[in-house]
């Protein structure tokens, strides 16, 4: 008897069937789940509140300000050629005063520590596109990035998808708040060598996801040091630079380049995106700013794939080069998110529950390991789809950020309204003390 | 800022990938366009720059869009009665798009198809333009290492999109012009062979309808041929329909999308259309690519690789609210063929005057030049160095035949809708006195119509005369005996 073995009808490419789109991990479970009972403070108060999705939604009212002000310039302007122009230009070097005002925007949020030149300005459709664009460039199919974990969970399908290139971690752990040191990074390395898998860069994220902290500046060295001991690239995505509640305490890799006068830069390149700091997601506009020449002439090429609607470039551009807007812009959102933090961080403590001290980003990397019956990744999703499902709150469980640590989760506080906040603490106390009377 | 470069290991440090000619810009397609850049015609800054003929481009209808757009300032989220929708737009990163995006696409799709078919709108999935959509495509549907079949000539971008970092290979479809290009079941079968032969998977055909760089489009015996031949192999039907729009005259467009409904055995699942509205409506700044596959597997997997590339959401706002006006898009469609035709006219005829044929043609931004007798010998050099000689000493940035994979040289695309009419005067006045002084005859005065201004051209021929090399012999491909060159009328 012959047993009939289902072919697929029609081939498709093996990428096509592989799940390394990664959107069947629990970071997404949870948004289907809000998306099919979402919380609304009249209409469905008892919904979901969403806290997995990373977004700044505290300073729209001073973009909406700036459009009011000044529509006609973020528009296409009185001149009749003015649509015209912009509808046609599809260059891919992008609108020069776009490209311009990106620089001078990293300047700013740099506090003028470094300079950005716009020449070395790539610009693609978002940061999911910057990542991979580079990764494309950098590494060939089965070679490998190394990336600290807890990582940001689109990297398993912005690294690895399309470009068949791996990801090996360099475990990071609580021991020491999780900081990557020398160690982890070497070790990172023999394990691909081990696998035979060929390393062709570190990649990085500054400030990171989902931790919510910078990365100390003698840590920057030592990766820097250690890439170049390797002859191996270093990307550092940055996209979360202007979301520091305080300036200082933020060390771009370009300053580090700087004070090293440049040398052996070719290595390293920056990721930037608007869509976190601005909280422009839908508009798509990511950058890669390269020290090396020929990797800022393949981008600007393969960008080509990804370009920037020249529409938002010609919004974009006039905006970011209002140095007034930028300045007031980039003040105001620092301080509305450390307010935000500080007010997550204290409902957390009032509720007994801890998390590690952060300096930046949208979210709260919280330990909530006390919570699991095991130390496991098991447990932890328990943990998670019981938070989910009756606290009716959606954070992400840290396995799926590959934590090797079980317990830790992201939760976003930037992305809802104050009130909505207020009411998504009120559940976690009201979750914690029912625990401590059943434990109890 | 300038880096002393101390990695003198530079090369290897990038990407296979990153270090090949995948990227296609060392074709002499982009030769042209840095000629032109270098020296761009202005009508009083540089009246004798290069202009610019390599440039598909579609300008003849901005102003009914604008005209559109500040009627409507609720589309831009940038006015006063836009901005209120200004958040919601900004933060909506669905790769699923915004539904009134999606339907306003859809719904535009269906008119330029005069509305015989329709277009569901949870098919249209987004892409980094055109230019996306068959990257994201070759990415779905084939392997590194697996090939598509495309027929020649072709447009030089393909090279790039459907191979570069996909791993895919093109195998050519020979079209040729002694049956006007015409796609032949032959031709097809002999492609498929030849790549079994040399032990390549074809996973794939990918035709352009209406043809980039021809101007033509397939009949539906044609198309149906396609369907069978695809079915029989089973292997996919990519079409490439951006410029659906610019049909402009009979015969009408037909579309896969109704073929498919006709031939009713034919397998769906095999079946995908590119669309964008770069050049049908002239948008090419905007990004807007769609990938409409009939394979629920493919529109899924194409929906999640678009995170690579989403149109912006203000554009989708913008894009939506003008495609939903059924009002304005009946008249643009109709508008825009009608500037496409009498454009397209002006240059066959002023072509034909002097004896210059082109394939006949009703769409497209451009079209299919024969200048084939003009050539030394009927060789790609020989093809190039008339190329060089058009842009260098005529001026003109024309696209040779070689560039799109042309196996007869001397056929050029030439681009009309990009330029404004002082232009097209002036570009076909250059053309003109070029073929006069190459013809080296003497064309007296009682051979032109009498509204030319004879005497000026004489004038101008006997000068250049001096300076013309000795002439050569009278090529084969005389304009008299080519079926191709279109009748004086």
């Amino acid at each position: 008897m012959t047993i009939e073995i289902e072919q697929p009808r029609v081939g498709l490419s093996k990428i096509a069937v592989s799940k390394t789109h990664g959107e069947d991990s629990p970071y997404f479970a949870g948004w289907k789940a809000y998306d099919e009972n979402p919380y609304d403070e009249f209409r469905n108060p008892s919904g979901v509140i969403q806290m997995g999705l990373a977004e700044n939604q505290v300073s729209f009212d001073i973009l909406e300000e700036y459009l009011e002000q000044h529509a006609e310039e973020a528009s296409w302007g009185k001149k009749a050629s003015g649509f015209r122009e912009n509808a046609l230009f599809q260059d891919y070097h992008g609108l020069q005063s776009f490209r311009k005002a990106m620089a001078s925007f990293m300047e700013k949020i740099r506090e003028g520590r470094t300079k950005f030149n716009p020449d070395r300005v790539v610009l693609t459709a978002g940061a999911t596109a910057a990542n991979e664009l580079l990764t494309f460039i950098l590494a060939d199919p089965g070679d490998a990035l190394l990336v600290p974990t807890p990582y940001y969970p689109g990297f398993d399908r912005d690294l690895r998808w399309r470009t068949g290139v791996n990801i090996v971690p360099i475990h990071c752990d609580s021991s020491n708040n999780f900081q990557v040191t020398p160690q982890a990074l070497e070790a990172a390395y023999k394990n691909a060598e081990s696998m035979n898998i060929k390393v062709r860069g570190v990649l990085i994220t500054n400030p990171s996801n989902p931790l919510g902290v910078t990365i100390h500046r003698s840590t920057l060295e030592q990766i820097l040091d250690f890439v170049t001991i390797k002859n191996i690239h270093l990307v550092s995505d940055e996209i979360y630079s202007g979301s520091v509640f305080s300036p200082t305490e933020f060390t771009s890799i370009a300053e580090i380049l700087e004070s090293r006068s440049y040398k052996d830069c070719e290595r390293v390149h920056i990721v930037y995106s608007l869509s976190k700091d601005l909280g422009l997601p839908g508009f798509r506009v990511g950058t890669i700013y390269s020290y090396n020449d020929r990797v800022v002439t393949t981008a600007r090429r393969m960008s080509s794939f990804t370009l920037i609607s020249s529409q938002t470039q010609q919004l974009l551009g006039s905006m970011l080069s209002d140095e007034k807007f930028t300045g007031n812009y980039i003040t105001k959102n620092r301080e509305r998110l450390r307010n935000r933090y500080e007010k997550m961080v204290g409902g957390l403590r009032n509720a007994g529950v801890e998390c590690l001290e952060g300096n930046a980003g949208l979210f709260c990397w919280v330990n909530l390991s006390p919570l699991l019956e095991s130390q496991t990744r098991e447990s932890e999703l328990a943990v998670w789809e019981a938070i989910l499902h009756r606290v009716k709150l959606n954070i992400s469980p840290g396995s799926s950020c590959h934590c090797s640590e079980p317990g830790w989760f992201r939760v976003c506080f930037a992305n809802m309204s104050e009130k909505t906040l207020e009411v998504a603490l009120k559940r976690i106390q009201s979750f914690m003390e029912e625990r401590k009377i059943t434990s109890g | 800022m300038g880096f002393i470069s101390s990695n003198r290991n530079n090369e290897q440090l990038l990407s296979k990938i990153a270090t090949n000619d995948g990227h296609g810009e060392n074709s002499s397609y982009f030769e042209g366009w840095k000629a032109y850049d270098s020296d761009p015609y202005h009508s009083t800054q540089n009246p004798n720059g290069v202009i610019q003929m390599g440039l598909a481009e579609n300008e003849l209808c901005f102003d009914l869009i604008q005209e559109w757009v500040q009627n409507n300032p609720k589309a831009s989220i940038c006015t006063a009665e836009g901005a209120n929708e200004f958040k919601e737009i900004a933060i909506s990163q669905d790769y699923h798009g915004l539904p009134e995006f999606r339907q306003g696409v859809a719904k535009f799709m269906g008119k330029v198809r005069g509305d015989r078919v329709t277009f569901d709108p949870d098919r249209i999935v987004m892409s980094g333009g055109a230019t996306g959509a068959h990257e994201t495509l070759a990415f779905c549907l084939a392997d590194p290492g697996d090939a598509f079949l495309v027929p020649t000539p072709y447009y030089p971008g393909f090279d790039r999109d459907l191979r570069w970092r996909t791993g895919t290979q093109i195998v050519p479809v020979v079209c040729e012009s002694s049956n006007n290009f015409k796609l032949t079941k032959e031709a097809l079968e002999a492609a498929f062979q030849k790549a079994t032969e040399a032990k390549i998977r074809v996973k794939g055909l990918l035709i352009t309808n209406p043809s980039n760089p021809l101007g033509t489009i397939l009949d539906r015996d044609t198309l149906k041929t396609l369907v069978r031949f695809t079915n029989d192999k089973n292997i996919h039907l990519v079409c490439d329909e951006i410029y659906a729009a610019t049909v402009f005259n009979q015969p009408g467009f037909i579309s896969i999308a109704e073929i498919i409904e006709e031939e009713l055995y034919c397998n769906r699942d095999l079946i995908h259309i590119v669309y964008s509205l770069s050049k049908d409506l002239g948008f090419p700044g905007f990004r807007v690519g769609i990938v409409y596959s009939y394979n629920d597997q493919v529109t899924s997997c194409a929906r999640k690789m678009s995170s690579f590339g989403l149109v912006s959401t203000q554009t989708q706002h913008l894009i939506g609210s003008l495609l939903s006006d059924d009002i304005f898009t009946e008249k643009f469609i109709a508008e825009s063929a009608d500037r496409l035709a009498k454009r397209h006219e002006i240059f066959i005829k002023g072509l034909a005057q002097v004896g210059i044929g082109s394939l006949k043609s009703n769409a497209g931004l451009f079209f299919w030049m024969d200048l084939r007798r003009l050539l030394k010998e009927p060789t790609i050099e020989a093809e190039t160095a008339l190329w060089r000689l058009i842009i260098h000493e005529v001026k003109l940035n024309v696209s040779p035949g070689s560039s799109f994979h042309c196996s007869d040289p001397g056929w050029f695309r030439v681009c009309f809708a990009n330029m404004d009419d002082d232009t097209v005067k002036i570009a076909l006045r250059r053309i003109r006195n070029f073929v006069l002084q190459r013809k080296g005859l003497d064309q007296g005065p009682a051979k032109r119509p009498c509204w030319q201004n004879k005497l000026q051209v004489s004038l101008s021929f006997r000068r250049l005369d001096d300076f013309v090399m000795a002439p050569h012999r009278m090529s084969p491909h005389s304009p008299i005996s080519s079926p191709l060159v279109r009748a004086r009328n």
